[in-house]
């Protein structure tokens, strides 16, 4: 079978059984998940659930205790930076830019694993190296531009609100040419317009070819963003779906929403305006 | 009036010397927090590297011609202590990676003796000072009423070299942006694709490099050479590591030209002489550590979080 052949028929991202144990506590239980080409699949749960736990093993921040997590077939080892290198790119729940850098090297920092120069070749300063160092400049101003921070490139990362250093993070994370990125509750203390405006930036995303798997607590962006839903309770995962059918099943409205959706999307909000103003 | 240049002059090669020592103990800092106590054995063996390429590889012929016997002993300094340090950080700190930081810690301290003794032990004759060659490069050279060894002028010019390229290739390559991401998150460095072993190993290795290049010069300026010039040297520069901010390039090198001229302006002018330009130092550093802790460029702890 050729690597194309291959990569058409297999989905572009798939989890099968994983399961993360740590000491005696079962924090993932046999938990698969399938990302198809060009979709957008959502990970719902309360907090505690194992979403962020289960993106840990996906990127290889964690070996699973069982299962294996599969790009377009092929097996991924349990190592971040060969993670990042086969395809996998992704944001942190708590922001984690580099923050002493320029927001600029911060994308630069995501190019790296995409240049070749050597150690020699940098000290001496030759012709191929300006190429590829101007090479990976344009491509970060252009993952700046895109994602709305073109004329923030020289200001330090620690010192841009909020809202902007989610945007920064996941320009970081498209410059390292992802084939799936995964983010981490991207909208956590947003107010609504930021909202609305990271759903269009993943939709965007999404249009340039990049498959993605978003972990959000607002229930209202998932439904209006995803092809599909996965809800994961106690480690479990509990129902997956299309969103319409995940939103009607009862066993998701018992035990994750609890109420009926319009009473929960309203206390989701507060809880992440909580969250802004817990976060500096 | 004269005196006082001549020492400014010289605490400022005294001050490139320990520069680019500390260089090596404030990057290796910067990416694993190890203090690396062993980084002085590292000039030290760097040393006896030139010392040795000159002894024995270099051909009768050149040995005169410091234009063609100097970068030849250079090279031969600068691959010891390479080596040595990659072996160093490969068996003995490697293996510590997620230990608690006392043990590699003491690593270090056992590192740095392992070294000092096995020059002692099996350099031929090296229980004694050995001679540096000194036919090459003796001139004394006139700068108005101060005169320099052309050794010191040498020292003080690569010392200079050496720091802008280092800061030009960690601010400005790949490679840099790799050790300074991993120094700042290296959980997030490792997701960027950047492999955490590969920036560690060229941090000891541009580290050793420098001290290799530190060591050789340092010999044939001061003409002689034994084991104990890692263990003094590396305190020096340890403490201009502290002194500058460890972690920070700049700082370090300011830091070693304070040290030096401190200890150069202490031994003259204050009571005691040069047998207590040694208290100045210290007495200077924890001053500043009581009122700057995190040193004079450092960063103060939260931004690493």
């Amino acid at each position: 079978m050729t690597a194309l052949a291959q990569d058409t028929a297999h989905p572009v991202l798939e989890a099968r059984g994983v399961t993360m144990v740590f000491g005696g506590l079962t924090a993932l239980n046999d938990v698969s998940l399938r990302l198809d080409r060009g979709k957008i699949v959502g990970l719902i749960g309360p907090n505690g659930a194992g979403k962020t736990t289960f993106f840990n093993c996906l990127t290889g921040l964690y070996t699973p205790t069982k299962g294996t997590v599969l790009l377009s077939g092929r097996r991924l080892a349990p190592d971040p930076s060969e993670v990042t290198i086969a395809g996998v790119a992704r944001t942190f729940q708590n922001i984690r830019l580099f923050p002493n850098m320029t927001v600029l090297e911060n994308v630069l920092v995501g190019r790296h694993c995409r240049m070749r120069q050597g150690p020699i070749a940098s000290l001496l300063h030759g012709p191929s190296f300006r190429r590829e160092e101007n090479a990976a400049k344009q491509r970060s101003r252009e993952l700046l531009a895109f994602v709305g921070l073109a004329s923030a490139e020289d200001e330090i990362a620690r010192n841009l609100p909020y809202g902007d250093q989610r945007r920064l993070e996941i320009a970081r994370a498209l410059a390292t040419d992802p084939k799936v990125l995964l983010l981490d509750e991207p909208t956590a203390g947003m107010n609504p317009q930021e909202t609305e405006a990271a759903r269009q930036l993943i939709f965007a995303i999404r249009d340039t070819g990049v498959s993605v798997v978003v972990i959000e607590h607002d229930i209202k962006f998932i439904f209006g963003l995803c092809d599909s839903v996965s809800v994961l309770v106690q480690g479990e995962l509990l129902v997956e779906g299309r969103p319409e059918v995940v939103r009607a099943d009862p066993r998701v409205i018992e035990a994750y929403l609890g109420k009926p959706p319009e009473e929960i999307e309203s206390e989701t909000r507060g809880a992440a305006e909580q969250d802004k103003r817990e976060k500096p | 009036m004269t005196t006082l240049l001549q020492q400014i002059a010289n605490g400022i090669a005294l001050g490139a010397t320990i520069g680019l020592i500390a260089l090596g103990y404030t990057m290796v800092y910067g990416i694993i927090q190890l203090i690396n106590f062993a980084h002085g054995e590292v000039f030290m063996v760097g040393a006896f590297g030139g010392l040795a390429t000159y002894r024995w590889l270099l051909p009768e012929g050149i040995r005169g011609d410091w234009y063609l016997s100097l970068p030849l002993m250079l090279l031969g300094g600068v691959v010891v202590a390479v080596t040595v340090a990659l072996l160093m950080e490969r068996f003995a700190y490697r293996p510590l990676r997620n230990a608690p930081r006392l043990a590699p810690l003491i690593t270090a301290l056992g590192v740095s003796i392992v070294l000092q003794e096995a020059i002692r032990l099996w350099f031929p004759d090296a229980d004694a000072a050995q001679p540096f060659p000194k036919a090459f490069l003796d001139a004394q050279i006139k700068i108005g009423p101060i005169s320099l060894r052309a050794t010191q002028l040498l020292l003080i010019a690569v010392s200079i070299v050496l720091s802008v390229l280092l800061q030009t290739y960690v601010n400005r390559s790949k490679m840099g942006r790799a050790m300074r991401a991993t120094a700042q998150d290296p959980d997030t460095a490792r997701l960027m694709g950047i492999n955490p072993n590969r920036v560690i190993v060229l941090t000891f290795a541009i580290g050793a490099a420098l001290a290799g290049v530190a060591g050789v010069l340092y010999g044939i300026d001061i003409t002689n050479v034994d084991n104990a010039i890692g263990f003094q040297n590396g305190i020096f520069a340890f403490t201009a590591a502290v002194l500058g901010g460890i972690g920070s390039l700049r700082g370090a090198v300011i830091g070693a030209f304070v040290i030096g001229l401190i200890k150069t302006l202490g031994g003259q002018y204050m009571p005691g002489g040069t047998q207590y330009d040694y208290v100045w130092i210290f007495v200077v550093l924890i001053l500043v550590l009581v009122f700057r802790p995190q040193g004079l460029f450092g960063e103060a702890e939260r931004v690493r979080a």
